[in-house]
């Protein structure tokens, strides 16, 4: 864990955010803060992150520009199923005991890419992919307090600005003809 | 805010604090009339709309205290298409929280025309439908459409022409900002020989009545205001009762009955009591007023069984809940070249109105409606709904969803749908809600004129959109409606106490101290934008009201 991570983390909680969220789920909340600060997880072993964190990266894929890994969405996932997504846990717990049964029993995350396309595809309609799927995407898009979407990457690569505060014109359209 | 113990018999209680609700809490008030309005939802950030959440994530999973609309899993109901089925768990929910679905809609505010009030009369009636003439004339209602525009801030163009309602004053605000969506539109107008305007909307764009305008955030329909340029009962209108000294707003307060004495009269309303543990609690009133939407306000009335009144409240007629419109759509989506970034500004900025007067013969089908251009998409939900034409993961969905960003132009599309008695909001027999009562059930399916009017909109949509100069379009599928916030004509208004439940002044026929007003008294649905009408209609019912019960013609 970088030290720069642990200052984002920091500063990316917003007090309404960590209000929110304390309401909640406040022995969990608090748990997932210092496990992703110190770069561990609060619902993952260690081995169930690395598996979903490579999920998450077919998904969402690394190219020329940023992916799921860049993002951070493994974090956003782990903090999720201990606070809004906590009815998901099972459907998590069964679908990596699953896994094995699609990788000849070794680790999801170990096998070549090809391979994991071919198991994601194999399981793309089971509940638990869906799931993931759901999860990776929210994780890209949400806002970086929640713990993916690092240093707004989502939001930079499919032209959002979160400013909240806009004067027209908005776009190309409304710039050429001016006003109404 | 003035406090009222429950046992003290105020002039009024009003079931609701939306549309009508606030309204009505208004006038009544503000005519110096003791009010207690029920709300079965939270505060929200009612005095302190800064605090409205912006984070789509927190929106879309909201804490119980943060919640702006109802849940389905609590206030539970079912759908069916028709009688025969049984009926399985729905998903309709509408606003819940101080200012009810004001707080969060989009908006659109346009008046019906004057043609809207007898369609009967002037375009004929259709078997199979309850298409009527409504009571009362657009004539009559016109005073009260301008009152509402500039007591709850309207903003609007002001052009005359045969498709927007005549008005005896403009709108108090210049209209929204032209968006690309507009642009586009009107570019394909000229090509197509269609009128288009900005949309008509209650969200002002300068400062008003001690309120900013709107910074064009964008995260509008679904949030709260955090600078309270929406135009939501909640800010517009219900602290002005409050300030009165005569309203209070009572939150949490689930009302399951309206009660009533021997002869017939209410008596006040039962509701839980959630800071109490749900516990009983009766309020007294001289008068009920029941806007708690077109759904719930059957429902009410259909919770509310006594020995006098064994089918329910002002049931009589044996048509509360029948007659249901939900509302229909449906259009298209296309993608254009350049960013249109219409996730900036509020969620309708232009509309079509060629195509709402009726043409029977032209068209084939029976109404009329409203098209809406619009492009926008939170970046959470523009990920789950993915790109066109592309996988649901892996590389080629990123590809797509990134090259197709901020370029869709969807045409939404707000059509008539004819009333149907068999159409229905009534009481589920086996589901409860969680508060142990029946739930609603909603049974619907659109009459057979109503889907070639939805096939008519999604074609013109697509017309549309390629004269804009989509590269490619896609057309919706004809999706019959199920449920939904606009939901109207439950407790038909009418003279005749046979086929009607209230009369013009929306006094209910069979109890004299019973006044139903919201979307429920509509005869016929207008062209599915209902609030501005909710609206007038109450600013009319609390005219009537004020002014009766000052000559002692109803008796508080």
């Amino acid at each position: 864990m970088s030290d720069s991570r642990r200052s984002f983390l920091l500063k990316s909680f917003s007090a309404s955010t960590a209000a929110w969220l304390t309401a909640n789920w406040p022995a969990e909340v608090a748990a997932a803060e210092k496990a992703q600060a110190m770069g561990t997880f609060t619902y993952f072993t260690k081995l169930q992150a690395a598996d979903v964190d490579a999920m998450a990266a077919q998904i969402y894929p690394s190219d020329s520009t940023p992916g799921a890994k860049e993002a951070q969405v493994i974090y956003f996932i782990d903090t999720a199923l201990v606070t809004f997504a906590a009815d998901k846990q099972d459907i998590y717990a069964k679908g990596l005991a699953d896994l094995a049964s699609h990788t000849g029993g070794k680790a999801f995350a170990s096998l070549p890419a090809d391979q994991q396309v071919q198991v994601l595809t194999a399981i793309e309609k089971t509940p638990f992919f869906r799931t993931v799927r759901d999860h990776t995407i929210m994780g890209m898009f949400a806002s970086p307090q929640h713990g993916g979407n690092y240093k707004k990457v989502g939001w930079t690569q499919i032209g959002y600005d979160d400013s909240l505060n806009f004067r027209a014109p908005f776009g190309a359209y409304d710039k050429a003809e001016g006003t109404w | 805010m003035k406090k009222f113990k429950p046992s003290e018999e105020v002039d009024f209680v009003i079931v609701g604090s939306g549309a009508a609700g606030g309204v009505m809490a208004k006038q009544l008030a503000q005519a110096g009339f003791s009010v207690v309005v029920m709300e079965q939802g939270a505060w929200g950030a009612y005095g302190h709309e800064q605090d409205y959440n912006k984070d789509e994530l927190i929106n879309r999973f909201p804490s119980e205290e943060d919640r702006l609309l109802s849940d389905p899993k609590t206030q539970r109901n079912t759908f069916r298409r028709n009688a025969n089925e049984k009926a399985v768990a729905g998903s309709h929910n509408y606003g819940c929280v101080v200012g009810g679905g004001t707080v969060t809609y989009g908006a659109s505010s346009w008046r019906h025309l004057p043609y809207e009030f007898n369609e009967a009369s002037t375009f004929g009636t259709m078997k199979g439908t309850g298409i009527a003439d409504w009571p009362v004339s657009y004539a009559e209602i016109e005073p009260y459409y301008t009152q509402a525009e500039w007591e709850i801030g309207i903003s609007g163009p002001n052009i005359k022409t045969p498709l927007i309602a005549p008005m005896s004053k403009p709108y108090p605000c210049r209209p929204l900002p032209l968006k690309s969506s507009g642009a586009l539109i009107q570019k394909a107008a000229a090509k197509l020989n269609l009128t288009v305007t900005p949309n008509v909307a209650a969200i002002i764009t300068e400062p008003y009545n001690g309120r900013s305008g709107c910074i064009n955030c964008g995260a509008c329909s679904g949030y709260g205001c955090q600078v309270k340029a929406r135009s939501s009962s909640a800010v517009a209108l219900l602290p002005v009762a409050v300030a009165t000294g005569n309203c209070e707003i009572r939150v949490h307060s689930y009302v399951r009955e309206i009660n009533v004495d021997a002869s017939g009269r209410a008596t006040g309303v039962t509701y839980f009591e959630k800071a109490n543990n749900n516990q009983e609690v009766f309020q007294k009133a001289k008068c009920v007023v029941l806007s708690a939407n077109g759904t719930e306000t059957p429902r009410l009335l259909l919770l509310s069984k006594s020995n006098r009144f064994q089918h329910g409240l002002a049931n009589s007629s044996g048509i509360v809940g029948k007659y249901l419109m939900t509302g229909n759509g449906g259009g298209a989506s296309g993608l254009f070249p350049d960013p249109l970034n219409e996730y900036k500004g509020a969620v309708t900025g232009a509309a079509v109105l060629s195509y709402v007067p009726n043409d029977v013969k032209g068209r084939g089908f029976y109404g009329g409606g409203r098209m809406t251009a619009r492009g926008q998409m939170s970046p959470i939900q523009y990920g789950l709904a993915g790109p066109h034409g592309a996988p649901s993961w892996g590389a080629g969905y990123k590809k797509a969803l990134i090259e197709q960003a901020n370029r869709r132009l969807t045409m939404v599309n707000f059509i008539s749908q004819l009333p149907v008695e068999t159409n229905v909001v009534d009481l589920d027999p086996e589901v409860k809600d969680a508060w142990g009562l029946p739930a609603m059930r909603i049974t619907t399916t659109s009459h057979e004129n109503d889907f070639k009017a939805m096939q008519f909109f999604i074609d013109r949509s697509v017309d549309i959109l390629k004269a804009a100069g989509a590269t490619e379009v896609w057309a919706d599928q004809v999706n019959d409606s199920k449920g939904g916030a606009h939901a109207r004509g439950t407790a038909r208004m009418g003279n005749d106490p046979k086929t009607s439940v209230v009369n013009k002044y929306h006094r209910a026929h069979d109890v004299p101290n019973l006044f139903v007003v919201d979307g429920s008294s509509f005869v016929t649905g207008g062209r599915n934008h209902p609030t501005m009408t909710i609206s007038a209609l109450a600013y009319r019912c609390a005219d009537h009201l004020v002014k009766a019960a000052k000559t002692g013609n109803v008796t508080i």
